[in-house]
């Protein structure tokens, strides 16, 4: 059984991808006890399945790093995997949450040794990688996983494979017999950092990016992009296989849009430019990036990076919505239809690959779950007095770059302070 | 400190008992390491083996422990132990993962195993358990810079927390730029229409509250301490100075707006009619609500024309070359005063992308295109005043061609520029050297002179070695480095917050100040316990310099990275322990080896590499040093080891702090001892740096460049030393690197000083 101790002066921190990560490091650097609950097996959240970062095109897993190892020093700072919110009630100062424990089935005697997975054979669609390649159903999320502690997939529980991978454990850490917990705790104030999911791409059906093959989303170009990741860093077409050297990015896709999300998603025209760099990094002058758009939102000193790719002759810009992909059924070839808004030209272009640069929209729904929070009418959380001690951290507060989210868990964290210090009645 | 008692624990899970033989790992431990105490166990990580090193240290009164398992960044929660010294032998993703598991591969795999158990044995040895030095403060306390929007956030925020907060404004009035506003931008709910500033009763909250205490009409003449314990001297415009003691600072010192007499273009300053934005809040808040008048005869605003990024996002000289950021929602917003006033109005706004991102930018714009705002994607070239009228030129992006129209008032969309303080990466610092030596310090870069757009007058005037303010990041703004961390910032316990950090709306500043708020209490907190701040949080180990040894030669003092060390009048180092990051950087600079860590020094890493075992040349067994930044090449190493990579079972790898830590005796002293090769690993380098330590990797390029004398004294080939930028995603590059390491020592041949 879980053992948790947590009282009205201690912190939740609901999320665990870089602003759930940095709001809780920031509490428990300032002396808060705090609980860091994650619903993946692992710490990261999305920023863990970044390629690079715009604009100094640095790896997020060198920040991962450092945040980890904050974790690993820091005795205030409890964590919980697999873990999400069922209930909140209470007020400012004194809330009592819920909280689902689902099973691991690998306990603390793990030492990421990987012969369970060597003893599995089972394969599941990688989450990781947006399902684009497999894994095994006794897995390391990734390579920077952090508990550094396998899963087994709850799928194979009560197969032949599960008992595989118990057998082949040499440090009897496999527990098949885990069950799903139920824990309740009392915390002072609660911050909600359930981050962004990219919006389903298969609703905007002008696009077809569930009828053409070479129409993948932003996520799954970064994936692509990552040495780590599926493809081993090639830019291959999931039709054929083939390398895509002519791509075109299609911004605002679902974003900005009355029928789709209203709002702009903020982070996708600096990460489109970011990716047409991954097109010269493999090809040099061999590849063409093509971007569609409505406007570069490319604001404060992100400039510098438009300004960067504007004079690359291998990237071109046009002005224009797409209004439909239709696909040359005899080279598998994703044809753009629209017209161009600078100068009003039709066109009717193919290219090796498109790429929808995917909206952000809430990763959680907070209209169904009993917790009593203002959401916006795109359902981020907005900042309200009414939500007392209840604060959202980075995207579960707006779409925002990175940069921003942990600009804003920071903050957030503060907010999440004041309320504990005036509960412990601290004078400074 | 009571004495020293050392015990060594070895692992044999994982394969280590299978593949290794730890009897003879044990022996080495004893026999060499003259560990007394030495243990092994099945599973070491598991709940009876942390147990049985809890209980030794509990009954034996351990104090210094080997742990021979995985690597120093695995199984950190069973090795969790408080008050004690520890290292770590990695045999599990240092040897058995990155070695085949073969008859043949035996015997090389177990030398490594046993040079780590060395290496480990002797790094205990030297070290000591870390204390806080005795020069901590906890001051309450935070100084505001800068009485505007942020710097007013900043201190309500602080003394919501319960701190105090004295507030330093230069003016003769709370409320800045923000002040000038008629209405701000909505930053809530439903995002349709300007909301009122609040800035008179956030100004009333900040002069009412009883923790906060403000002074108009000030600026900050001096900073002096360390996080902790600043201690600052306000200069009062009447004359008179006041001094006052605070944990942390906040640089809130905002912006000024674009001088818009520069964009001759434009006209400005040729008709009253052409304005800025500013300009336009002032006839805004003249007619509060009503139709607004043209200065220069006061005739009803018809039409309007607003011209976005005038003067920014270009690089023509004397514009801006980034975007301001919030200049879009403003324009939009003082359309929305005609229109809201009067919708017959014609509002044109020019622009050639509009940047209102995230919700409520979008929101904000569609409601002004609800409101009838008419936008124009176009480059205005001109405007000229026409009679009582302005003639606009503007070229039609979406048409293609050039437009010629007309407007009573024209308003240019201009940029912000930090107030930074000075650019102190501008001027050339003078350094006298002592002597000429290994060390980087002696050519001070000259930076040509900045095109110099804010007043030079010092914001912080620190009394730092390196100083009077924060350095800047690019164009001028007082920014982080780092994407995952826009508050790690060059001067510990220093943050600044608002558009001095980078181009920021009202709503983004006042998120900001909060951040920024947080890392002031976090670092005033911290430093009172010893601790260091980001990235090495929480770290208790600290510089000590022995000054019978020092030669005064100021390399420390100039080349740390955050200013922590200041001089005496004789130039001996002062260190300032809460300003330290415990880089190393110091360390590695010292010529004469006098400045070390308790539990990183010269020592612990240089007995180390004398610890290793190097086979005569009889052997023809190479040994090649690997110096690894811990925070991107040792990840990346394990991540290696992860994937089962082998590399050569001739190298050793340490991992350092920093390379910025890197003292070139390590080098010599692994030459001299008869190591065949040297790699240094660390982070990028140059404008791009991802070094969290500022300059530790080209120092260390620089450091090693200058080794070519010492190889040629020693008759070495230049080829023996070698220095690399590695990211943590490396995980090919670094085991071909270490490889090639053994294919050059073939080719050149072992080194001739094996004894």
């Amino acid at each position: 059984m879980t053992n948790v101790v947590a009282t009205n002066q201690t912190i939740l921190v609901v999320g665990g991808g870089i602003s759930g990560m940095t709001a809780a490091l920031e509490a428990a650097e300032c002396g808060k006890d705090v609980i860091l609950i994650e619903k993946n097996p692992s710490l990261g959240g999305r920023v863990a399945q970044l390629y690079k970062y715009f604009p100094k095109m640095c790896f997020p897993t060198c920040g991962m790093e450092i945040n980890l190892r904050r974790i690993k020093s820091n005795r205030r700072l409890r964590i919980l995997t697999l873990t999400e919110v069922t209930s909140v009630t209470g007020d400012t100062g004194n809330y009592s949450v819920t909280l689902k424990l689902s099973p691991r089935y690998v306990n603390e005697n793990c030492t990421a040794c990987g012969a369970c997975a060597n003893a599995v054979t089972a394969e599941f669609d990688n989450e990781y990688n947006y399902g684009l390649n497999k894994r095994k159903s006794a897995y390391l999320p990734f390579a920077m996983a952090y508990p550094q502690r396998y899963v087994i997939d709850s799928r194979i529980i009560g197969t032949e494979e599960a008992s595989k991978a118990k057998a082949a454990c040499p440090v009897n850490a496999i527990d098949l017999d885990m069950q799903v917990q139920e824990l309740k705790i009392t915390v002072g104030a609660i911050i909600w950092a359930t981050g962004w999911k990219p919006y389903d791409a298969n609703k905007i059906q002008p696009y077809g990016y569930d009828r053409i093959p070479n129409v993948i989303t932003s996520v799954e170009f970064e994936r692509m992009a990552d040495p780590l990741g599926p493809t081993g860093g090639k830019l291959l077409r999931p039709s054929d296989q083939k390398e895509a050297k002519n791509i075109a990015f299609i911004q605002c896709a679902g974003s900005r849009d009355r029928n789709y999300l209203k709002h702009c998603s903020r982070m996708c025209c600096t990460a489109t430019l970011k990716q047409t760099t991954y097109i010269r990094e493999k090809y040099g002058d061999e590849g063409k990036a093509n971007i569609y758009y409505i406007d570069i939102r490319a604001i404060d000193r992100f400039e510098d990076l438009y300004q960067k790719v504007k004079q690359d002759p291998t990237v071109t810009f046009i002005k224009s919505k797409v209004a439909s992909i239709t696909q040359d059924k005899s080279t598998g070839n994703p044809i753009l239809n629209g017209v161009n808004t600078e100068g009003y030209q039709r066109y009717s272009t193919p290219y090796d690959l498109v790429v929808l640069a995917v909206g952000m929209e809430p990763s959680v729904d907070f209209t169904q779950l009993p917790i009593n929070i203002t959401l916006n009418e795109s359902g981020f959380i907005e900042f309200d007095p009414k939500n007392g001690g209840q604060f959202a951290a980075g995207c579960a507060s707006d779409a925002l770059d990175v940069n921003r989210a942990v600009q804003h868990a920071t903050a957030s964290s503060l907010r999440a302070i004041q309320v504990i210090n005036k509960v412990a009645g601290a004078e400074a | 400190m009571a004495d020293k008692k050392f015990a060594a624990y070895l692992c044999k899970g994982c394969g280590l008992g299978e593949r290794l033989n730890i009897n003879q790992l044990a022996a080495v431990a004893t026999k060499e390491g003259k560990i007394p105490l030495i243990k092994q166990h099945d599973l070491l990580c598991s709940s009876e083996g942390v147990a049985l090193i809890q209980g030794d240290i509990d009954s034996e009164q351990i104090t210094h422990l080997m742990i021979a398992a995985c690597s120093k960044r695995a199984k950190t929660e069973a090795f969790n132990f408080e008050n004690v010294a520890m290292s770590r032998a990695n045999l599990r993703e240092g040897v058995i993962w990155v070695r085949p598991d073969t008859e043949a591969a035996k015997e090389n795999t177990q030398e490594m195993a046993e040079d780590y158990i060395r290496m480990s044995c002797a790094e205990l040895k030297y070290m000591n358990i870390p204390a806080p030095s005795q020069e901590q403060g906890r001051i309450p306390h935070i100084l505001v810079v800068g009485g505007g929007i942020t710097g007013m956030t900043s201190a309500l925020e602080a003394a919501k927390a319960g701190y105090h907060v004295t507030l330093v404004e230069k003016t003769a009035a709370l409320g800045g730029m923000a002040a000038q506003l008629h209405r701000r931008v909505a930053y809530q709910s439903p995002f349709k229409d300007p909301q009122p500033t609040g800035i008179a009763d956030l100004a009333k909250q900040v002069q009412s509250h009883q923790k906060i205490k403000v002074h108009l009409n000030s600026t900050v003449a001096d900073t002096s301490g360390a996080p902790g314990r600043f201690a600052i001297t306000i200069a009062h415009e009447s004359g008179g100075t006041s001094t006052e003691n605070v944990g942390a600072i906040i640089q809130a010192s905002g912006f000024k707006p674009y001088d818009a007499q520069k964009l001759t273009e434009f006209s400005f300053g040729k008709s009253p009619d052409i304005i800025d934005q500013l300009g336009l809040e002032a006839l805004a808040r003249q007619a509060n609500g009503g139709p607004i008048k043209r200065p220069s005869d006061g005739k009803e605003v018809q039409k309007v024309t607003f011209i976005q990024c005038a003067g920014q996002r270009s690089q023509t000289e004397g514009h801006l070359p980034y975007c301001s950021g919030h200049c879009c929602l403003t324009s939009v917003k003082q359309a929305m005063y005609f229109k809201d006033a009067n919708p017959e109005v014609d509002t044109l706004i020019l622009y050639t992308d509009l940047r209102m991102p995230g919700f409520g930018g979008e929101n904000f714009y569609r409601s002004g295109q609800d409101k009838g705002i008419l936008f124009t994607k176009g480059q205005a070239s001109s405007v000229l005043p026409n009679g009582g009228d302005l003639t606009v030129k503007f070229k039609d992006l979406i048409l293609n061609e050039e437009v010629e129209d007309t407007a009573d008032l024209v308003v240019l969309a201009t940029g912000m520029l930090p107030n930074s303080g000075i650019d102190i990466e501008a001027i050339p610092l003078k350094v006298e050297e002592k002597k000429a030596g290994d060390s980087a310090s002696e050519e001070p870069v000259a930076a040509s002179p900045p095109e110099t757009l804010v007043p030079v007058e010092s914001v912080l005037n620190l009394s730092y070695r390196q100083g009077k303010d924060m350095p800047q990041l690019i164009h001028g703004f007082t920014d982080s480095h780092f994407i995952c961390f826009p508050y790690e910032t060059r001067r510990t316990g220093i943050y600044a917050a608002g558009p001095v950090r980078r181009p920021m709306d009202i709503s983004q500043a006042m998120e900001d100040a909060t951040g920024a708020t947080m890392k002031a209490i976090q670092a005033l907190e911290n430093a009172a316990l010893g601790r260091a701040a980001h990235p090495r949080s929480g770290d208790l180990s600290f510089p000590r310099f022995r000054k019978e040894g020092c030669t005064q030669c100021k390399r420390c003092t100039v080349e740390c990275p955050f200013g922590a060390i200041n001089e005496d009048e004789k130039t001996y180092p002062v260190f300032n322990e809460g300003r330290c990051r415990r880089c190393g950087t110091c360390m590695g600079a010292c010529p004469v080896r006098v400045i070390s860590f308790e539990n990183y020094s010269i020592d612990t890493v240089g007995q180390a590499i004398k610890a290793v075992n190097v086979p005569d040349e009889s052997s023809e067994k190479p040994r090649i040093l690997l110096l690894a930044c811990e925070n991107d090449t040792y990840p990346a190493l394990d991540m290696v080891g992860m994937n089962r990579i082998e590399y050569s079972a001739y190298v050793r790898i340490i991992p350092v702090r920093c390379l910025g830590s890197v003292n070139t005796i390590w080098i010599t002293d692994a030459l001299n001892s008869g190591y065949d090769g040297v790699i240094l690993m660390g982070c990028q380098k140059g404008d791009n740096y991802q070094c969290h330590f500022v300059k530790g990797s080209e120092l260390a390029h620089i450091r090693t460049s200058k080794i070519d004398d010492t190889l040629k004294q020693l008759n070495l080939e230049r080829e023996r030393v070698q220095t690399y930028e590695i990211a943590i995603t490396d995980l090919a590059r670094i085991p071909q690197i270490i490889n090639e390491m053994e294919t050059t020592i073939q080719r050149i041949g072992l080194s001739p000083f094996k004894f």
